[in-house]
């Protein structure tokens, strides 16, 4: 078959309804130099594409396209890498089909 | 803070949330419940199978009201290489039967119906708020829940857990372990529109008969998981899981799976000029019975996928959590029915009627099949898928070649991939861990 196909997530994400906790992110990746084999895992594993390497060799997060699944928490939790919660109530992604 | 104290609380609107909260008000309980969600079913994310025997247990007539999308008539295994797939059909029009056994559904729009009958039985249920928290008295006991909202403490004699997969206020509260990369599976969808016609044409499907395809194969490339396509009325909900721990150790991407699964020789027909309307992704537990946590402690009990309570062999997981929010609020208005209080020798009760059930005995029986297909992906989801769909091609191309030319070659190419030593070991741990 075919090598890895150039899918692009973000024209996936939006056929989702969000409603965006502006300023409060329910994610957030703790400081570092250069990321852990956690947070690497992460740039492939978020089924969302939330987490990015930055021009720094950073990982960052955004967490607007987020789908909630709790895999990065699985992974990079126990570590100490990631904080991780559910958004506020009401926000976040809204499923229509689930 | 709340001042209205609950006889219950209940954490979470998916299917064990909704059993429970049901179960419980129905019995005169006062009973809150609590969704972070818009609606109770925006945040729920299944593939998804309706197992009726579980829903009769709670709401007998629900075929008249519920939405359903079709019953099931047929169930499809899929074993596939890159370019091909073995199949093993099994249709029946037994299952043509005045109360069918399975449904496909679509998760968002039958949990709001579900929880619109909670409600109906007298529950309280409260979305859009999150709970952040467990409250305990000076005893270390479970007394009650701290939300997102102003003044967000609200007291209650239990707490029924039925907070999802990820089981964030447990294992905050220490009651549980956060799950872990090798027992949760990280499944994607898609939600694929089509004109009804189309659908029923292409599985060969008529009025409200519905299909199911599992699937596994060289379509998780080695890691341990399924592919799954399911027929509603409108639409195909078509995805993939892998074990987490395979996504972290391989660097894979879930999006390349799926988009790989939907591009396959068998699939692509399928979907031909559907509309994708969604895009979902879930964890799913895997641990099966070895990973069931603690389920009860003083004043509270956890229900489905929080408790792990997932047949990962049968891809079951909705009725496992229904039958146990159904069989925890059995258990807690025995209890309270007996003016005794929400202690932990009382709560025992709901494990020991759980273990009665089909759904320990089940897990009980599979105990020893996630480790195998977990430290066995390789063989499980790639050799054997290839070495099968070979064999197949070389029974029925027809070239010249002697049939006893053919076998040998076929025998051959399994001894060479697995031994005639790794063949044995194989099919003895298969069937150790089926038994």
């Amino acid at each position: 078959m075919d090598a890895e196909p150039s899918v692009r997530v973000e024209d996936k994400l939006y056929y989702n309804r969000y409603l965006v906790d502006i300023g409060r992110p329910h994610v957030k990746v703790r400081a570092h130099t250069s990321p852990s084999p956690q947070l690497v895992a992460l740039l492939n594993a978020c089924p969302a594409r939330c987490y990015e390497l930055n021009d720094e060799g950073r990982v960052e997060v955004t967490v607007d396209g987020c789908i909630e699944c709790g895999t990065c928490r699985v992974i990079a939790e126990p570590t100490g890498d990631i904080q991780w919660s559910y958004p506020r109530g009401g926000y976040g992604v809204l499923f229509k089909f689930g | 803070m709340i001042e209205e104290r609950f006889d219950a609380i209940v954490v979470g609107a998916g299917m064990a949330g909704n059993a429970a909260a049901l179960s419980m008000a129905r019995q005169g309980m006062k009973v809150l419940q609590l969704e972070r969600g818009e609606y109770p079913g925006s945040k729920n994310v299944q593939g998804a199978i309706l197992y009726a025997d579980m829903m009769e247990k709670l709401i007998p007539e629900f075929r008249e009201e519920a939405p359903l999308e079709r019953h099931l008539v047929e169930q499809r295994f899929w074993m596939m290489d890159d370019r091909s797939h073995v199949g093993m059909h099994y249709r029946s029009d037994d299952f043509n039967e005045e109360r069918p056994n399975r449904y496909t559904i679509i998760r968002a729009q039958f949990d709001k119906w579900f929880s619109s009958k909670v409600r109906e039985a007298g529950a309280t249920v409260l979305c859009e708020t999150t709970v952040t928290e467990l409250v305990r008295d000076e005893r270390e006991r479970i007394v009650g829940v701290r939300t997102d909202r102003r003044d967000g403490e609200i007291h209650a004699d239990v707490v029924v857990l039925a907070e999802g997969v990820n089981g964030l206020l447990g294992t905050r509260a220490g009651l549980r372990a956060r799950p872990t990369p090798d027992n949760v599976a990280l499944a994607v969808k898609e939600m694929h529109f089509l004109p009804r016609e189309t659908i029923e044409a292409r599985f060969n499907l008529k009025g409200e008969e519905g299909v199911v395809i599992e699937a596994a194969g060289t379509i998780s490339r080695g890691m341990t998981g399924m592919g799954f396509i399911y027929a509603n009325k409108e639409c195909i909900s078509l995805g993939i899981g892998c074990l987490v721990a395979d996504f972290q150790r391989t660097g894979q991407t879930p999006y390349g799976l799926l988009d790989q699964f939907k591009r396959h020789p068998s699939v692509l027909p399928l979907l031909a000029g559907s509309e994708v309307k969604e895009y979902s992704a879930h964890l799913i537990p895997e641990g099966g019975y070895k990973s069931i946590p603690q389920l009860y402690g003083e004043g509270w009990v956890v229900v489905g996928d929080a408790a792990q309570l997932n047949n990962a062999v049968h891809r079951e997981g909705s009725n496992l959590a229904m039958t146990s929010g159904r069989i925890a609020a059995e258990a807690i208005g025995l209890v309270k029915s007996r003016g005794e209080p929400m202690t932990a020798t009382n709560l025992s009760l709901y494990k020991k009627m759980l273990d009665e059930s089909f759904v320990i005995k089940d897990l009980k029986k599979y105990k020893d099949l996630p480790p195998l297909m977990h430290t066995h992906s390789q063989n499980f989801f790639l050799t054997y898928p290839q070495l099968i769909s070979r064999a197949m091609q070389n029974f029925v191309r027809v070239d010249g070649t002697p049939k006893v030319e053919k076998e040998k070659a076929t025998l051959k190419s399994f001894v060479k991939a697995r031994s005639w030593m790794g063949l044995f070991g194989d099919a003895c741990r298969f069937a150790r861990a089926w038994r």
